[in-house]
């Protein structure tokens, strides 16, 4: 899933200064799971954002909800139901969903709530941890499943690289090299190909460094 | 001008039973403090976040939560789970410039203790030095909420 942790309230404080009516809305998908941007998490920023409009002694009134998603057009658009009853929306969404807001309603004035910080799962309770980075060309086959894009400071492709030391990557002793990982694993599943092979130099056009990516499917378009 | 602070406590159901026992009088006799209102909770453990920003949006100069020592909660973690729901609202209070002392976490043992008064006589001291609540600033009108509920906000209502 999309992982996502609230921006800290002053800075959010500083984004809706002038706005008096504030929608304060969250998604249901990633971020109710990673608990950043769900219900619970509305009902907590919007109280937060009454408390630092009091201490200014401004006046403010919050509209709190949540969409199912904010990925997705028809969503958006039952946003119809609060028009003209907000100067401000604060989307606890993923970036994704920040931008349809914007995408879809041009005059909108609309705030990320989060910071969206990477695909990730659930480590154990409270902690999550990147592991894809949506790269668009996926060499999971090839490296045992666990992803040198993301997991490897330097994202390399015939890893290890020098500064790989007793399984620790060299950016810090509490991450793993994943080089090393995928090298242990490769070994475990007996896959001698996959310990020999080396990866020709890549082409990140896939990983957005050819621009925007768009993904059609002419079997589901209308 | 004097200032008689508004606490707001919230304590569980074991480190409060003296209130339940005693009674409010009994309670000021122990030197209880007039300034601390107590909410009793079965476990500190269901005290969400919300309803401790809405005490000090409700007008609490302080508030604090009562629980069982970490180790020797009745429900084993809730007092731990409440340590770490007070602990970020210190940190929001300090984000937005407010002192995080205004809310407090306590460790108490169960039952008739010295320390459930005390700790009500060391807010009501906190609370009392540092002054009214930041949130106090005086508005012009009063703060309205609109709160939808979840059939309310399906989007597409599908
Ligand atoms: S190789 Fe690319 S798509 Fe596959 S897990 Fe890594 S970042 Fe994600
Ligand atoms: S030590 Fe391992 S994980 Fe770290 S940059 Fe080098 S190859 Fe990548």
């Amino acid at each position: 899933m999309i992982i996502a942790e609230r921006k800290p309230i002053n800075e959010i404080m500083d984004m809706v200064k002038d706005a008096k009516r504030i929608l304060v809305l969250g998604c249901r998908g990633c971020v109710t799971v990673c608990s950043a941007g769900g219900e619970r998490e509305v009902e907590i920023l919007a109280s937060l954002i009454r408390l630092g409009k009091q201490k200014a002694g401004q006046e403010v009134s919050t509209i709190e909800a949540t969409l199912v998603r904010q990925c997705d057009k028809e969503y958006i658009d039952s946003m119809d139901q609060w028009d003209g009853q907000y100067d401000a929306i604060v989307s606890m969404a993923c970036g994704v969903g920040v931008n349809f807001i914007a995408n879809l309603r041009p005059m909108a004035k609309v705030y990320p709530g989060v910071n969206t910080v990477s695909f990730g799962g659930s480590a154990e309770q409270g902690v999550w941890s990147e592991q894809c980075a949506g790269c668009g060309n996926c060499v999971l086959h090839l490296t045992g499943g666990l992803c040198p894009v993301a997991r490897c400071a330097k994202s390399l492709m015939n890893g290890p690289c020098g500064g790989s030391v007793g399984g620790r990557c060299e950016i810090h002793k509490d991450v793993p090299c994943i080089w090393q990982s995928i090298h242990d694993k490769l070994v475990r599943i007996d896959n001698k190909e996959g310990l020999a092979a080396i990866a020709p130099i890549r082409d990140w056009s896939t990983a957005g460094h050819g621009g925007p990516r768009k993904t059609v499917r002419n079997d589901l378009t209308v | 001008m004097s200032f008689t602070p508004n606490i707001q406590a919230f304590c569980c159901h074991y480190t409060s039973q003296q209130t339940l026992a005693e009674g409010p009088q009994g309670l000021l006799a122990d030197g209880f403090p007039k300034s601390v209102t107590i909410h009793r909770l079965v476990c500190t453990g269901k005290l969400e976040v919300s309803t401790i920003l809405k005490a000090f949006e409700d007008g609490a100069d302080g508030v604090y939560v009562a629980g069982c020592p970490l180790d020797k909660c009745h429900n084993l973690m809730g007092s731990q789970r409440a340590a770490k729901r007070v602990a970020a609202i210190k940190k929001a209070l300090a984000e937005l410039g407010v002192e995080p002392e205004r809310i407090e976490m306590y460790h108490l043992e169960r039952g008739f203790h010295p320390g459930f008064v005390k700790a009500a006589q060391e807010m009501d001291e906190r609370i009392t030095t540092l002054g009214p609540s930041p949130f106090k600033a005086e508005l012009s009108s009063l703060p309205a909420q609109t709160k939808l509920m979840p059939s309310g906000c399906q989007g597409g209502a599908k």
